[in-house]
């Protein structure tokens, strides 16, 4: 990188931090620099689809179920509603300072932000599947099970994964402040300002940006991938 | 653990003066009532911060949001690429926003009120043009038919239709700007987070959970506003069975 740093402002100076590293600003040794960097977004990542993973496991089949049959509509939109009220740092810092830090306990929590709104929109998306569509399934002699999988949930995956991106942008954009729970994220850069300075917090704030968009992108790539053929064809 | 210094470097020596003289504070239960009633001053102020923050943000998205959606309604080309740009907007977590403007605006509750209208716009953004859209075509055909001017089909029909989606829009909006303005704190900006993790710092668990209680109250409350707004604007709803 031998571009001359001072011509980007602090920009430079973050392209810097990434790169090559600087010394701390409490001195003595180097931060930043491509392995701290990678081990960060590493870990980032990691957080956030095990998090994403645990609320999709416990949340799609609770909103297949209660959608297919009709029950708990109060329930499953009121949590969409409560989901959001949550403050996200109120959430962490309690989890850590209450129950304890780790990788445990981030999990479980950046999972209950995951929750509602997979939990909603898969509601949602299973009661607006044509019921005459169910019925002829049902008509044609299909298992409740098959009706579930083979006709309801691939109606329904547009919503679904409307909610499943709500919940993954919610959950990486909270795993930034994962070092309050002792988990060493991209947010570190960003929080620890004491440590790696004004370049440190750009760089980490231009990573975590990046690193949602990527991560959007990718869920947007899957949808389009998991929508049938047919529902395609509808659309244009 | 890293300590956040940065962010709280000022927990008084007064933090803990213990005016009930009880033995919740010093074991750390999970809550100790008693500090809340002794202490309640103490949250006013990043109330007040919060309730600016979430204010402002709003309101600014609110207006931005409007004018593009009322623009992409008479340009209906530009409605897609209204929506991918508001759509980052609202990808990029507002923590990392807050400090993407760090070269630009500084640390300040400017810079985390710029970062919340920002998220915001995209979900104010797409309600205003669902809700413009699903005017029935032939209320407005109706209404160009009596003789009405394009604008004045959209000041006195199309939006007044619209408003139900315009204001739930407003209310996720607002809901979740209650919840991500307590984040402001780690740009320096105030509000209820810089309880939060004041309260993290040390570990007391009652301070995390007034500071965020007060957070949620917030924006249930806001929620009935909104919702009361909505219903006092759009008399002609309750006539409907």
């Amino acid at each position: 990188m031998n571009l001359p740093a001072a011509s980007f402002g602090l920009f430079g100076e973050a392209f810097e931090f990434v790169f090559s590293g600087r010394e701390a600003e409490t001195g003595g040794v180097t931060v930043g620099g491509t392995s701290q960097v990678l081990d960060l977004a590493a870990r980032q990542l990691e957080v956030t689809l095990l998090a994403l993973a645990v609320a999709v496991l416990l949340a799609l089949p609770a909103g297949l179920l209660l959608g297919h049959y009709g029950r708990g509509e109060f329930l499953a939109v009121s949590a969409g509603n409560a989901g959001r009220a949550i403050p996200e740092l109120a959430l962490i810092a309690l989890m850590a300072a209450a129950v304890g830090v780790g990788m445990f306990n981030l999990v479980v929590a950046l999972a209950i932000l995951g929750i509602p709104p997979i939990l909603t929109n898969t509601f949602v998306g299973i009661r607006q599947v044509d019921r005459s569509s169910v019925e002829a399934a049902r008509g044609m002699g299909m298992t409740e099970r098959k009706i579930i999988t083979r006709v309801e949930l691939p109606l329904a995956v547009p919503t679904i994964m409307g909610g499943v991106r709500t919940a993954a942008i919610n959950i990486i954009a909270t795993a930034t402040i994962a070092p309050l729970a002792g988990i060493l994220t991209l947010g570190d850069f960003i929080i620890a300002r004491n440590v790696y300075g004004d370049a440190g917090v750009l760089a980490g704030a231009v990573l975590v940006a990046l690193m949602a968009l990527a991560l959007e992108a990718a869920l947007a790539g899957a949808q389009w991938a998991m929508t049938s053929r047919g529902m395609k064809l509808k659309r244009s | 653990m890293t300590e956040f210094l940065a962010v709280t470097a000022a927990v008084d020596e007064s933090f803990f003066t213990d005016r009930s003289g009880g033995g919740c504070i010093q074991e750390n239960r999970l809550f100790c009532p008693d500090w809340v009633t002794d202490n309640y001053d103490r949250y006013l102020d990043p109330t007040l911060e919060h309730l600016i923050l979430v204010g402002s943000a709003v309101a600014a998205g609110f207006l931005i949001a409007f004018a593009l959606a009322v623009f992409a309604h008479r340009h209906r080309w530009l409605q897609t690429p209204f929506l991918a740009g508001t759509g980052i907007l609202y990808t990029i977590p507002s923590i990392s926003f807050f400090f993407l403007l760090l070269p630009l605006t500084g640390r300040g509750a400017m810079t985390a009120i710029i970062a919340l209208t920002a998220f915001n716009l995209q979900i104010i953004f797409r309600n205003i043009t669902t809700g413009l859209r699903n005017v029935p075509p032939d209320v407005t055909e109706a209404a160009r038919g009596i003789g009405l001017t394009r604008s004045q089909v959209l000041r006195q029909v199309e939006l007044p239709l619209a408003l139900p989606e315009i204001i739930a829009g407003l209310r996720i909006a607002t809901v979740s700007t209650v919840a991500l303005a307590t984040l402001a704190v780690f740009a320096n900006g105030g509000g209820l987070g810089a309880e939060i993790v004041t309260g993290s710092n040390i570990t007391f668990k009652t301070g995390i959970i007034v500071a965020g209680s007060i957070a949620v109250l917030m924006a249930i409350l806001f929620d009935a506003v909104l919702l009361l707004a909505r219903k006092a604007l759009t008399p002609w709803q309750r006539a409907a069975p």
